[in-house]
């Protein structure tokens, strides 16, 4: 039902039950607001986007306020926008002032509204808090002193991915957000997943920077520096140049990087080849013994600290295989660096990926061999922005070029794995492979393509049916996992991806682009997989090569013990 | 000698004869046995001691041992019981003494050791007149001999008391004195004989508005809590008092925690649930000790629990302690609390009355508005009605404190003449000192005047005069307060309050703190930064006051405030003073007081020189000293150790 209000004295049609925000934005006006996040409840905590409505005596919050029949609002009258200014000066006020040091200069809301508003003087001024940096953290950095306390990240936190790592603490102006006991982010039930970085209006949450130890490496001649990129990289770095979401560059991250110095240019897509091999094995293997079912995938370093963080009872049906970075950064270090007869130790193994978790990831002692981990350093995709614009580089005059070769030619079924769903598709299409049979048909599957939380598909397979569903946000994945406790599921593969739509959405994609963009990622992936020659991923040259070598072909011993890992129950705090 | 706080009379007959009686008036014979569980007819003496907080802050504690002590010593046979405070802050501890035949005497200030001195003068039929405080009123009763009346007291003679009748009179820990004064019987009326429209009808109709400050219609809240459709309601109470200067709600429960409990189960049964929270501060502990009693003594009594009375109504109380955050008697704010999260508010719409304690209606009332229940029903709404002003029906608790004679809880009619309260019931300022102020409503209210004190108190007329009403609180200044020191510590004590949600509340508050801080003090250096920056932030005040009164989300934050426009209203020159010739001069801001010795007084006996923590004070022996004024911190220990009155303040 639609009803009529006055905006600065302009009637406007509004939808019955909308916000003022909402029915504003539909009417083209702009409401400035730091807190409110799209498809959350509104808190009101920011007061930036008040109104004046008349018969009200205080301003009101147009975030929370629902219209009414003839509401009369001023957006933008001088009372307004006084109380705008001056709240982003209170802000100002208790922020240290070091933009042009600040990680995210230039992208910043907080800078953005003093532009907007016209600050142009420092008119309140006083005590400001000292807080140190929390270093702790092997993927998140956190500034308290940066922080507004808008509280996004905390509800992101609590609400999306149902981890409760953060909350407000103390009280008054000594309020901050903080982990439980304000320990440091290490201890806490933190998964690195990267989201709050995704929501934080400034520079109080980042990624932490690999980009000293990269540049050592790359000036080190001792050292053969090899880098693999996430397909996911590959469909959001063009945004980080002002390109419009939704295009797959990753001929041009091929020639960038080449022109950077790195030395091998692979791509992860191809060990998300194996993976879908190795997971396809492991399913049909556990089918065919009988044994316990879900499988439940593992290739997500935030949903695997989740899991051993609070459901150690599902560890025994996870699967043991190696997320695709690295299992390739397992193969780099072992077959590779034999067959090209270089000592591992000189392998500086770097991976660009779309996600904070993966640098915790790297780090795990899991992931170690005699002392030298398979990935020595993993990028975010705005690291790798960084990169290049450290470098000189102007994307537009570069030309596509191809990876190298092996580790260079993906199927599309392994670049599927950067949109949530992607990963039971690529599985799906080689299970029959893996079963014996002949390649299937339908190798399409739309009810696992798309944003939705929980995506289900049904494959039969012989006289045997399978029953895949595809989770993204772990808030999703909670009622999954309870379904499963209670013995209620009755699925065979269980995709887990610890952010609503997976990589794409990944907490190291850029800072500031919304829903949209993720759909606009997830499109191309699957424009790729429209286009690209080789849709599955038994067909990829290397991974049969690679398996040619291995007797007994996927899941077989010597598999087993490279391209596995292991789980353990993790005590964290609160 | 005898030491129970419960008379002997079975729980059925009570029930039967008194709980299940329709009659408006009891048949004599159930009224002479109630006349002996009121006391108001004993065989041995009774000694009553008031042991609320303020009694017990005073030394109650003490003067039941000595009491105890004395009868056992002396093997006296007599009944000793435990009251709540009779409201008279000052005169604690107050101990009464029921003679058997003569009415009911109450002595002030009754320290441990003056008890057996007492006893012995009432005993023996002497009453010595230093320490008493008044008789109470009873035409059955012989009367003693040249003791005023307590009604006649200015203390208790402006009041109105129906809230607090039972105050230092009954028992708070028995539930039988609290029917026999002829509680619990609205309430059982209430269920049986009215729909839950009705007994909300009745509250609307009565004009009973929530205590809580707001000022907005019970009944008419209860109506919306109703009206929405929904599997589940809540009721709350909201016990989480925390202005500075106000603690009539924690009296409120600890002098008669049953009222409450019949209050909201009533209320209760109004918006048709059967859960109701009391969400009480936890370091109140003597407030929630006897509240669980109380509640405890209810359910044993079949008042409180599954099918109350046969009437198919079922009510269940649970008491939620608070962590004392001023914050959490925000109702949205104390709805997260009681959910186990930061007490944090949100903003509203949705109201609570639609959306509340878990997502269901919930209706949030104040201990003095539910306490105001069960008597609208004992008397009717148009009973309630007669009281008060036009604008404001019925009475008010008020909290008197500061400088002010007579400290305590008074209960009067709204519409009272502010004048009238402090000067009658207050009995006005001690010492020399004029009056300056009145602070109204703690941290979110603000200053009445000498121009001003004739306002009426209500709603209304108080915000005509930009004071809000908040809790009840008064706080009485004299000429030796600073306001600007005061305002200083309301915003202190707010900055530090507040939740930290909302940016103009963090750091709005803050910054006004910081204006303050600047200029009760002298400035670090005279050239340039400083000085400007302390009248930047001077002219700022206003604008900031606005905006953070504007657009702050709960109502602490909106309030936050109120102190600094009031006083900047009424105020101004001390704040020019303060500002331009930095001197403070009630003598409170120590940072802006500077010293001189009088050379002719001064014998140069070097006594404060030593004493001077930050050597200011140089001079020889036997020769006048003097102050270096720039060293000067002001702190006043020279002045306090000369004893020749050599050091004056400039």
């Amino acid at each position: 039902m639609l009803v009529k209000i006055e905006v600065n004295n302009r009637i406007i049609k509004a939808r019955k039950g909308d916000t003022i925000m909402s029915a504003l934005q539909t009417a083209g006006i702009k409401i400035p607001a730091i807190c409110s996040m799209k498809d959350f409840t509104p808190t009101g905590a920011c007061r930036m986007c008040v109104v004046e409505v008349e018969g009200r005596r205080g301003l009101v919050p147009s975030c929370s306020q629902p219209v009414n029949e003839w509401m009369k609002i001023k957006t933008h009258s001088p009372r307004v926008v006084k109380s705008r200014k001056t709240i982003v000066e209170l802000l100002l006020s208790n922020h240290p002032d070091d933009c042009l040091y600040c990680v995210r200069n230039g992208n910043c809301e907080l800078q953005n509204l003093a532009e907007e508003l016209n600050v142009r003087e420092r008119r309140i001024m006083g005590k400001k808090n000292n807080y140190k940096l929390d270093h702790s953290s092997p993927s998140i950095v956190r500034d308290p002193a940066k922080c507004i306390l808008c509280g996004r990240c905390v509800r992101v936190c609590e609400e999306r991915m149902a981890v409760f790592a953060i909350d407000f603490l103390n009280r008054g102006n000594k309020t901050i957000i903080g982990t439980a006991c304000n320990k440091d982010l290490n201890f806490s039930s933190c998964i690195n997943c990267g989201q709050c970085i995704m929501v934080c209006p400034t520079g109080a949450l980042f990624e932490k920077d690999a980009l000293m130890e990269l540049e050592d490496a790359l000036h080190n001649p001792d050292k053969m520096v090899i880098v693999q990129y996430a397909p996911s990289v590959a469909v959001s770095l063009a945004e980080e140049f002002g390109v419009k979401p939704g295009r797959e560059v990753s001929g041009l991250i091929n020639a960038v990087l080449r022109k950077i110095g790195f030395d091998k240019i692979f791509d992860t897509s191809c060990a998300a080849d194996a993976a879908a091999l190795e997971m396809a094995a492991e399913l049909h293997e556990r089918s065919k013994r009988k044994e316990k079912m879900p499988l439940i995938s593992g290739s997500c370093p935030a949903w695997v600290k989740f899991a051993e963080q609070w459901f150690p009872d599902l560890l025994p049906v996870m699967s043991t295989c190696k997320s695709p970075q690295q299992l390739l950064g397992t193969i780099l270090k072992t077959g590779y660096a034999e067959k090209t007869d270089i000592d591992p130790a000189r392998i500086f193994s770097v991976a660009i990926a779309p996600c904070t978790a993966k640098k915790f990831e790297a780090r795990r002692e899991e992931m170690t061999r005699k002392g030298l981990s398979d990935i020595d350093s993993v990028l975010t995709t705005r690291e790798l922005a960084k990169l290049i614009r450290l470098y000189g580089i102007d994307m537009n005059q570069v030309g596509s070029e191809q990876a190298d070769a092996p580790w260079g030619i993906p199927s599309s079924a392994g670049r599927l794995f950067g949109a949530a769903g992607g990963m039971s598709e690529a599985v799906i299409r080689s299970l029959p492979h893996i079963a014996g049979a002949k390649d299937p048909s339908r190798i399409k599957y739309q009810e696992l393509r798309g944003s939705k939380g929980r995506k289900e598909a049904d494959i039969k397979l012989g006289r045997s049916v399978y029953r895949f569903v595809a989770v993204s946000g772990l808030s999703s994945a909670l009622t999954i996992i309870e379904e499963i406790r209670e013995g209620k599921s009755n699925y065979d593969f269980i995709e887990i991806m610890a952010c609503a739509g997976g990589c794409v959405n990944g907490g190291g994609q850029p800072i500031g682009t919304g829903d949209t963009a993720v759909k606009a990622r997830m499109k191309a992936l699957y424009g790729v997989d429209e286009k690209e020659a080789i849709r599955f991923s038994h067909k990829n040259p290397a991974v049969s090569n690679l398996y040619n070598e291995f007797p007994g072909g996927p899941g077989s011993e010597k598999c087993r013990v490279l391209f596995h890992t292991k789980y353990s129950e993790r005590k964290v705090l609160l | 000698m005898e030491t129970r706080t419960h008379i002997p009379v079975a729980k059925d007959y009570l029930k039967d004869s008194v709980l299940l009686n329709e009659s408006v008036d009891l048949p004599s014979d159930v009224e002479k046995v109630l006349r002996f569980v009121r006391r108001e007819k004993v065989k041995y003496p009774v000694v009553f001691v008031g042991t609320g907080s303020s009694g017990l802050i005073s030394g109650a504690g003490e003067t039941l041992d000595q009491v105890k002590r004395y009868l056992g010593d002396r093997d006296i046979k007599a009944e000793v019981v435990e009251t709540g405070s009779t409201g008279y802050c000052t005169m604690e501890p107050v101990m009464e003494v029921q003679m058997p035949g003569k009415t009911r005497v109450a002595f002030r200030q009754v320290t441990g050791d003056k008890v057996p001195f007492l006893l012995d003068g009432v005993f023996n039929n002497m009453i010595p007149d230093v320490q008493v405080l008044g008789q109470h009123r009873n035409p059955s009763l012989e009367v003693w001999k040249d003791v005023p009346f307590i009604d006649e007291l200015p203390f208790f003679s402006i009041q109105l008391r129906n809230l607090l009748r039972n105050w230092g009179r009954i028992s708070p820990l028995s539930i039988e004195e609290y029917i026999a004064t002829g509680g619990y019987r609205s309430y059982l009326k209430t269920i049986r004989s009215y729909t839950h429209d009705e007994v909300c009808d009745i509250v609307e109709r009565s004009g009973l508005q929530g205590r809580g400050g707001g000022g907005f219609l019970t009944g008419k809240k209860w109506k919306v809590a109703h009206t929405v459709i929904a599997d589940q309601r809540y009721l709350l109470c909201n016990a989480d008092e925390s202005d500075p200067g106000g603690f009539a709600n924690r009296a409120m429960i600890e002098s008669d925690p049953h009222r409450l409990i019949e209050g909201v189960m009533i209320a209760a049964y109004a918006i048709g649930t059967s859960k109701a929270f009391i969400y009480i501060r936890n370091d109140y502990n003597t407030a929630i000790s006897r509240l669980e009693e109380a509640i405890r003594q209810a359910r044993d009594y079949g008042l409180l629990g599954h099918d109350v009375f046969g009437s198919g109504f079922n009510i269940e109380i649970a008491v939620r302690k608070g962590p004392g955050a001023f914050v959490c008697g925000e109702e949205t704010a104390m709805i997260s609390s009681i959910e186990g999260k930061r007490g944090m508010p949100r903003p509203k719409p949705p109201y609570p009355a639609v959306s509340g304690l878990f997502g269901k209606p919930t209706v949030v009332n104040n201990v003095e508005t539910l306490s105001n229940v069960p008597a609208i029903f004992e008397n009717g709404p148009d009973w309630f009605r007669s009281i008060g002003s036009e604008s404001a029906r019925g009475t008010k608790v008020l909290v008197l404190s500061g400088r002010i004679v007579n400290q305590g809880i008074i209960e009067v009619p709204l519409g009272t003449v502010v004048k009238d309260i402090i000067f009658g019931a207050g009995e006005g300022i001690p010492g020399k000192k004029g009056f300056k102020a009145i602070q109204i409503g703690g941290p979110s209210g603000g200053f009445l005047t000498g121009e001003n004190i004739d306002t009426p108190y209500d709603f209304e007329s108080l915000e005509a005069e930009g004071v809000y009403m908040g809790s009840g609180g008064m706080v009485v200044l004299d000429e030796g307060c600073c306001i600007i020191d005061t305002v200083r510590y309301f915003m202190d004590f707010i900055q530090k309050e507040s939740c930290g949600k909302c940016i103009p509340c963090r750091e709005g508050t803050r910054r006004m703190l910081e204006v303050y801080e600047n200029i009760t003090r002298r400035p670090v250096d005279e050239n340039g930064h400083t000085t400007l920056e302390r009248f930047k932030g001077v002219m700022q005040l206003e604008s900031l006051a606005e905006v953070i009164r504007d657009t702050s989300l709960c109502g602490l934050g909106q309030k936050a405030p109120n102190p600094v426009i009031s006083s900047l209203r009424y105020f101004r020159n001390d704040y020019e003073e303060h500002i331009f010739d930095r001197k403070c001069s009630a003598g409170v801001c120590k940072e802006l007081r500077l010293f001189r010795i009088d050379v002719d007084k001064c014998t140069g006996c070097t006594v404060c020189a030593p004493k001077c923590p930050v050597s200011a004070i140089i001079g020889t022996r036997h020769h006048p000293f003097f102050i270096v004024e720039d060293k000067c911190t002001g702190c006043g220990i020279c002045y306090d150790v000369c004893k020749f009155s050599a050091i004056s303040v400039i």
